[in-house]
């Protein structure tokens, strides 16, 4: 009878550890079918940012100093294009929360579909070709341009302003190309409120205006933050539109490091100023994952 | 009576914003359309007579249409390659267990939001190395790379909507897991396939950065060959370029929808 039992126990830890081997081989199979598009990206995009973030801590005569980091700091030059960077990025998210958030909140009003079809006025912006974007906006803007020449014959002005080629017509053209990623995380999130609340809000006696601030506006944030954190990153990183509209007058972060490549050839600078935008960007996508999944972004 | 006057003065104010943010969205998107149709020979808005002569410069342009060809048989190839590299990594993320799935989903997401500058940097060092630098070859594989999150996030959403049991079902009925996949499971996500497929192709066409460094000579893509042209001159022969680039964009766009509304009707 012993015999039989531990038999049959042997039996049974024998085809639980099958099972269990089986079930690990199985998840690493699955998990394979990952590996071709995960080493993909890891080769192609984090591996050379990681073997060029290396790179900045090594000077011109090949030893391990700061040197890149303290010039960086230093520098008058760079200093400018850190400013630069930082005005034109906060420029750009301000004026995209203040054009983004009242377009949601108004096609929040419309029924799903009405509203659905307003948002074409959003979507093919943004799967429209960020070069196209900005050369409309050289057209647009130039000395002789439409916005010139009629606010020249409205008499608003005498002669023409000027608006590409200078901050001015790079923070234009980014606030366009950076709107989109506002509105769409935001839309999403407002859509998901549950107005009822605020009539609740509304029957219990708050104005109208109370019933936003303090139930409606609370909800939208979250979506809010997202879209703030995704302008920023992105206009901290630009390179296309500023290097276009600013007319070689504005020189942000990704131009710099381009320059200092291609006419310089100086990559211990360029990669230290590399992974100074790495971090930021960094810092700011781990904070954002914390209250709005990234790829929510994408789905409809 | 005040506070519904002032609920009136409100609305009004959010309908003007509104309007007047969409227009500005959308005209200086479409405002190359007419621009391209000018019969001046130099950039004007509005255009005063009507020619297509900025389309015939286009299409004559031995320069311009290599630059077409290059950046055409990249998109098609990044499609070709990331639509199932990308399909294949969500379906097995979607079957990993929660915490792999989460810590690789947001490593191959991140591409997304890392500056393209930095991406077109390393790659243009890398490709020095490898002899990369200048070739089709390795245009398509840094655009791969960069059209890959989007076809993974599309897949697993469509995956996440969509009721796995029934390809448990069907292995269990005697269906081997690549039969159950092929035949039961993709079907059913073929929609977040497909759009997964168009947003890889737009991608690659409109890449302007990483082109920018590592395409060039005769394999430059018609985005490099914008950029240097628009740093220089307002040529009107952009405009042209610009409407094709928007024609086939916007096809995309409703190619996308009509699936998503047919996907819609069937279920």
């Amino acid at each position: 009878m012993s015999t039989v039992d531990t038999k049959f126990i042997d039996q049974s830890t024998q085809n639980i550890n099958i099972l269990k081997s089986e079930e690990r081989r199985e998840t690493i199979t699955i998990f394979g079918l990952s590996l071709p598009a995960v080493l993909t990206i890891l080769i192609v995009v984090f591996l050379p940012i990681f073997w060029l973030s290396s790179l900045s801590f090594y000077n011109a005569a090949g030893e391990l100093s700061m040197e890149n980091y303290t010039r960086i700091f230093n520098s008058a030059l760079y200093r400018r294009t850190f400013v630069v960077t930082f005005q034109i990025s906060i420029s750009v998210t301000v004026i995209c929360v203040l054009l983004g958030y009242p377009l949601c909140y108004w096609l929040c009003k419309f029924p799903d579909r009405t509203a659905g079809v307003l948002m074409v006025f959003v979507l093919v912006p943004f799967w429209t070709s960020v070069l196209v974007r900005t050369y409309a906006w050289l057209v647009l803007l130039q000395r002789n341009g439409i916005i010139n020449s009629s606010l020249m014959s409205l008499g608003v002005i005498d002669e023409p302003l000027q608006l590409a080629h200078n901050l001015t017509g790079s923070i234009i053209g980014m606030v366009h190309i950076m709107l989109p990623f506002l509105i769409l995380p935001l839309y999403a999130t407002m859509r998901g409120i549950d107005t009822d609340l605020v009539r609740a809000a509304l029957g219990l006696g708050s104005s109208p205006r109370g019933a936003f601030w303090r139930v409606f506006f609370p909800m939208s944030l979250p979506g809010l933050f997202a879209g703030i954190v995704l302008v920023f990153i992105l206009s901290l990183g630009f390179f296309v539109t500023p290097a276009l509209l600013g007319g070689g007058r504005v020189q942000m972060l990704a131009q710099r490091i381009e320059s200092t490549i291609t006419v310089y050839s100086n990559w211990g600078a360029a990669s230290a100023l590399g992974v100074v935008l790495l971090l930021l960007a960094l810092v700011m996508i781990w904070l954002m994952n914390r209250v709005f999944s990234l790829d929510k972004l994408f789905m409809r | 009576m005040e506070q519904i006057e002032q609920r009136k003065i409100d609305g009004l104010w959010l309908t003007v914003v509104g309007i007047a943010v969409l227009f500005f969205l959308i005209l200086p998107t479409l405002i190359v359309i007419p621009m391209s149709f000018s019969g001046a020979s130099f950039l004007e808005f509005p255009p005063t007579s009507f020619s297509f002569r900025w389309y015939a410069a286009y299409f004559t342009s031995p320069e311009w249409m290599s630059a077409t060809k290059t950046s055409l048989i990249a998109a098609i190839m990044t499609t070709v390659i990331a639509t199932p590299l990308g399909s294949l990594c969500a379906y097995g993320l979607h079957c990993s267990t929660p915490q792999i799935r989460n810590t690789v989903q947001f490593l191959v997401i991140m591409p997304i939001v890392v500056p393209v500058i930095l991406i077109a940097v390393g790659v243009f060092s890398l490709y020095a190395k490898v002899g990369l630098n200048y070739t089709l070859t390795g245009v398509v594989i840094a655009h791969t790379a960069l059209a890959l999150p989007f076809v993974i996030v599309t897949v697993m959403s469509g995956l996440r909507n969509y009721d796995f049991d029934q390809e448990l079902a069907a292995r269990s009925l005697g269906a081997s897991r690549a039969v159950a996949l092929w035949t039961i499971t993709v079907p059913q996500v073929k929609f977040s396939i497909q759009t997964g497929a168009f947003l890889a192709f737009i991608t690659s066409l409109d890449e302007v950065v990483i082109s920018m460094l590592v395409s060039g000579g005769d394999n430059a893509t018609i985005t490099r060959r914008m950029f240097n042209a628009l740093r220089d001159q307002l040529d009107p022969t952009i405009a042209a370029i610009s409407t094709c680039l928007i024609v086939v964009s916007v096809t995309v766009l409703v190619g996308v929808q009509l699936i998503g509304r047919r996907k819609n009707i069937d279920e």
